[in-house]
């Protein structure tokens, strides 16, 4: 149960930036210009990013649900899952190894990020703003995986809820739905 | 010297802002929104929450930033500020207060870390949805912005009086993108 009167039909994150939409607004605007906007990464590459660090975090919602995106986007299940497992050994290039290593330095604590650990990413060829966006986007998924667990929302009763949410987010993107959620509601018997 | 390469003698997120304005327009927006638009939570009471986060986070300039606004904003008790800071359980705040920043101070440490006796707690000092939504949310956000910060290891100034005039700033003009240093 969460901890405050959220939708029924609206699991996780959906339910909190529909529950307070006016904050909602920004946090939708930034993630949608961070994973979807221009960029060098592919989308994919940045749902990994939001992935690694989900998983970090113990994000149960969050995690399924980039990893979900990350799969349709990279055409694999086996690239998400072994990031998870181990960066060093994972399917990806060197520079995203390096690129994945600062973001989950990022998720421990911004201090935590190592002076060498970006001497790496830039050796490999990573930019300023590759390096700049993988940080925010690890720091942005810090707050929306408090923010998810924080209140306690609820997980899916069907697993299936994760592929037509993945399917949004690779078709649409993060901003809001121009015809809300209300369809998601399911049918009263 | 910050990891990237940001205006030079620009503090805290404001040169990361400037190195990517486009980000840091809804990241702009996002701190105006939850600690100067509408909530059942004073401004001074949600810079104090911001002030905590970055304080258990260790974020240097984000503490010392929002501690001199909301100082401004707690006026004549303006010592409640480093009170908190020192020793949130026996610092002149009321007890609900207090419930709201244990909340925070456990969504600093990860979501999962707040407990239904947290929530209880602070529904039994007569906390309502939308203070713990903010709390959590405020508490979430700061998370972030502490880990952008010192992440890309952005300048942090030394000096008390800049952050003074910081807090100054925030607290007359709140929170807008910044086009010069």
């Amino acid at each position: 149960m969460p901890y405050i009167p959220l939708e029924e039909h609206l699991p996780g994150i959906t339910g909190l930036l529909e529950y307070r939409k006016d904050s909602a607004q920004p946090i939708r605007e930034l993630t949608q210009i961070l994973l979807r906007g221009q960029s060098t990464f592919t989308e994919g590459e940045r749902e990994l990013i939001a992935t690694v660090v989900s998983s970090g975090n113990n994000c149960t919602f969050c995690t399924t649900a980039h990893t979900a995106a990350a799969d349709l986007l990279i055409g694999n299940t086996e690239t998400a899952k072994k990031v998870k497992e181990d960066i060093n050994t994972a399917p990806v290039s060197g520079k995203m190894k390096a690129l994945l290593t600062i973001a989950s330095m990022v998720r421990e604590s911004g201090k935590s990020v190592t002076p060498e650990a970006i001497q790496k990413a830039k050796d490999e060829g990573a930019t300023d703003v590759e390096i700049h966006d993988t940080v925010l986007i690890a720091a942005l998924f810090c707050l929306y995986n408090r923010y998810v667990d924080g209140l306690a929302t609820a997980l899916p009763d069907d697993s299936g809820y994760f592929n037509v949410l993945a399917n949004r987010l690779v078709r649409h993107g993060y901003t809001r739905l121009p015809q809300g959620y209300d369809h998601l509601k399911k049918e009263k018997i | 010297m910050a990891y990237i390469n940001v205006p030079e003698g620009v503090p805290g997120i404001r040169a990361l802002v400037m190195f990517r304005p486009e980000t840091g327009k809804p990241l702009y927006d996002l701190a105006q929104v939850l600690l100067r638009g509408e909530s059942p939570l004073s401004e001074a009471e949600r810079e104090l929450i911001a002030t905590y986060v970055s304080y258990l986070n260790d974020c240097t300039f984000c503490m010392s930033s929002h501690a001199a606004a909301a100082r401004c904003l707690f006026s004549d008790n303006k010592d409640t500020v480093d009170a908190v800071l020192k020793d949130m359980q026996h610092a002149n705040v009321s007890e609900k207060l207090k419930t709201l920043l244990h909340i925070a101070g456990k969504v600093q440490i990860l979501g999962k870390e707040v407990l239904p006796e947290d929530i209880e707690a602070a529904r039994k000092l007569g906390a309502n949805d939308r203070e713990i939504h903010d709390t959590v949310l405020i508490a979430a956000t700061f998370c972030m912005f502490n880990r952008y910060v010192d992440g890309l290891a952005s300048l942090t100034p030394t000096d008390p009086a800049e952050y003074d005039a910081m807090g100054k700033r925030m607290t007359e003009k709140g929170y807008q993108l910044p086009t010069t240093g």
